[in-house]
């Protein structure tokens, strides 16, 4: 897909109306991320029940490629338990920096997969990522999203 | 006459497709000329420059010095010895950081800097604060991007001892006011330091008349190759500094435990120096005076007109510093409401229009100014009304890709 046709189809949507987006104030887990170079700043917050992510958000700014993507990806992990969204997180990872392209385990992205031409587009990788990438540090490392709370 | 779109042909890359480039502030582009003479460097009279006692290696060195003169000359230094050739701006700057701030800077003292600096201008300084235990002390801009007499007079105190300011701001394209400054640091028992890499690729400098104690540029700003760039230094200054880095080529006599060094310029200059490039150097320019500053500020004054008159017409377009097309130097700074400067420049790199997007390394700045990143067009003189026209268009239809209306 090429970039225009990538934000008119998918990007736009979420970035303007995103459905995910604000604060959870009794969030289990709370930990920000940020693009140092380009200056995107989120902060994910997490409930959990037990294993489960039972609501999950976001908010902060940045561009409409972080934003989207952030957006899309709570979509993804909720209901799952940390171990699947884990594993997403390397599905799309791997996506974006074009290791991973078989169809099958891009399929499990979902709506998600839709950013895979972003593989194409070096200089917005870490747009892409930077959710799925703060999301799977906050799981593994829950010491550190707890500090932030 | 009408000779700039001469000029222009010079540039291969330029010609190379339909990419309209106004990125110059972050990089100029290199005329053959310039390519030429590094190419010829190597073909003609490469060896180690300042070694070799044959042709070659003194053909190298002979090479190696007329560039300097030609920087010297360039910049209007009193002597050749005053210009040390270095990789750029950055380490220009923090050659003056270590071998002048970290021997004179003591605790207690305050260094002085604006707000708008670029991050090579900001953090040698607060190195060289955090370690000798002094204060970085801040100039800040009016709405209009200008440092006032009120301000610098304010903050320059008698315990002040060194004074870092960018000659021409790379966000804001304001021309400071560097002498002044410099006469009233000067009067406070202060240096002045200029950063010149976004003012000596645009205007005449000269580095007696404005009071500079070191002047740091990029060559690669003003179409020499990356990699060469130069510091200016007042000789009594260089002359009691000690070395940056120690190593060859830089040294009177060494015994196993002890070295005394060579004088200046190559007390500065350890190891193999840079010799191909800084011969580009000189190449740009001759290349520069052969097109002429006044030329050169006359096109470049007709595109900012073009682009900050096209701007204002577009009323999602917010545009930093002056409203004064003339105190740009080229440089335009804009941000899109709704917009992301990464999205419109991605959206317009789709359309072949470069643009910088992001901080600019002047993080402080954007802190100050209140956006966390910026749009920036920035032309040269071998950009054309054309290319305005183009940016401009493509421009003006962002928003709609990025979902806002019709
Ligand atoms: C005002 C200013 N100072 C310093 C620099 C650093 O130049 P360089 O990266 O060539 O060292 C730049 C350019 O990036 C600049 O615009």
């Amino acid at each position: 897909m090429e970039l225009k046709q990538l934000y008119r189809e998918i990007v736009n949507e979420h970035n303007l109306h995103p459905v995910n987006r604000g604060k959870i104030e009794d969030a289990d887990l709370v930990l920000r991320g940020v693009n140092p170079s380009c200056g995107d700043d989120i902060t994910l917050y997490m409930k959990l029940d037990g294993d489960v992510i039972k609501a999950a958000s976001y908010d902060g700014s940045g561009c409409a490629i972080s934003q989207a993507s952030v957006d899309m990806m709570v979509d993804q992990i909720l209901g799952k338990n940390k171990e699947e969204a884990i594993k997403l997180a390397g599905t799309f990872m791997g996506m974006i920096k074009g290791e991973i392209t078989d169809e099958e385990s891009i399929e499990a992205l979902d709506e998600a997969a839709a950013l895979q031409d972003v593989a194409h587009m070096p200089a917005r990788v870490k747009c892409a990522v930077l959710g799925w990438h703060t999301m799977q540090e906050m799981l593994e490392h829950p010491e550190k999203a707890q500090e932030n709370k | 006459m009408g000779s700039l779109q001469d000029f222009r042909k010079d540039f291969d890359i330029l010609n190379s497709g339909d990419y309209v480039y106004f990125d110059n502030a972050a990089t100029s582009q290199r005329p053959r000329q310039v390519l030429d003479a590094v190419t010829n460097f190597y073909k003609t009279t490469n060896a180690n420059p300042l070694r070799g006692l044959y042709d070659w290696s003194m053909g190298a060195t002979e090479a190696y010095e007329n560039a300097r003169s030609t920087v010297a000359d360039f910049i209007g230094a009193s002597r050749a010895e005053e210009i040390i050739f270095t990789r750029n701006t950055t380490e220009s700057l923090n050659l003056v950081a270590y071998s002048y701030g970290m021997e004179n800077v003591h605790e207690g003292d305050e260094i002085v800097v604006t707000v708008m600096e670029h991050h090579s201008n900001l953090l040698p300084w607060q190195m060289v604060a955090k370690k000798n235990g002094a204060k970085l002390v801040f100039l800040e801009p009016d709405e209009e991007g200008v440092i006032t007499k009120e301000e610098y007079e304010s903050k320059i105190t008698d315990k002040t001892k060194i004074v870092a300011v960018g000659h021409v701001s790379n966000v804001f394209g304001i021309t400071n006011p560097v002498k002044e400054i410099a006469e009233y640091a000067h009067s406070k028992g202060a240096i002045m330091v200029v950063d010149g890499a976004q003012s000596t690729p645009h205007m005449s400098v000269d580095v007696q008349a404005i009071g500079a104690d070191f002047f740091a540029l990029s060559g690669h700003k003003m179409l020499a190759p990356m990699g060469i760039g130069a510091l200016y230094g007042r000789y009594e200054l260089l002359e009691k500094m000690q070395p940056f880095l120690t190593g060859g080529e830089m040294i009177e006599y060494v015994t196993r435990t002890d070295a005394t060094y060579a004088e200046i310029p190559h007390k500065f200059e350890a190891g193999t120096v840079n010799a191909g490039d800084a011969v580009g150097l000189a190449a740009a320019i001759e290349y520069i005076k052969s097109v002429g500053f006044d030329k050169i500020e006359e096109q470049e004054l007709k595109l900012t007109k073009l682009i900050m008159e096209g701007l204002a017409k577009l009323p999602y377009i917010k545009v930093y510093g002056s409203k004064d097309y003339r105190k740009h130097c080229g440089i335009v700074t804009f941000t899109m409401e709704g917009v992301h400067p990464h999205d419109m420049s991605s959206v317009l790199n789709d359309d072949h229009v470069c643009i910088r997007a992001g901080h600019h390394c002047a993080q402080p700045l954007m802190q100050f100014i209140g956006a966390g990143s910026t749009a920036r067009a920035s032309v040269y003189f071998y950009n054309t009304e054309e290319e305005v026209a183009v940016f401009l268009d493509k421009l003006s239809k962002v928003r709609e890709v990025m979902g806002y209306g019709a």
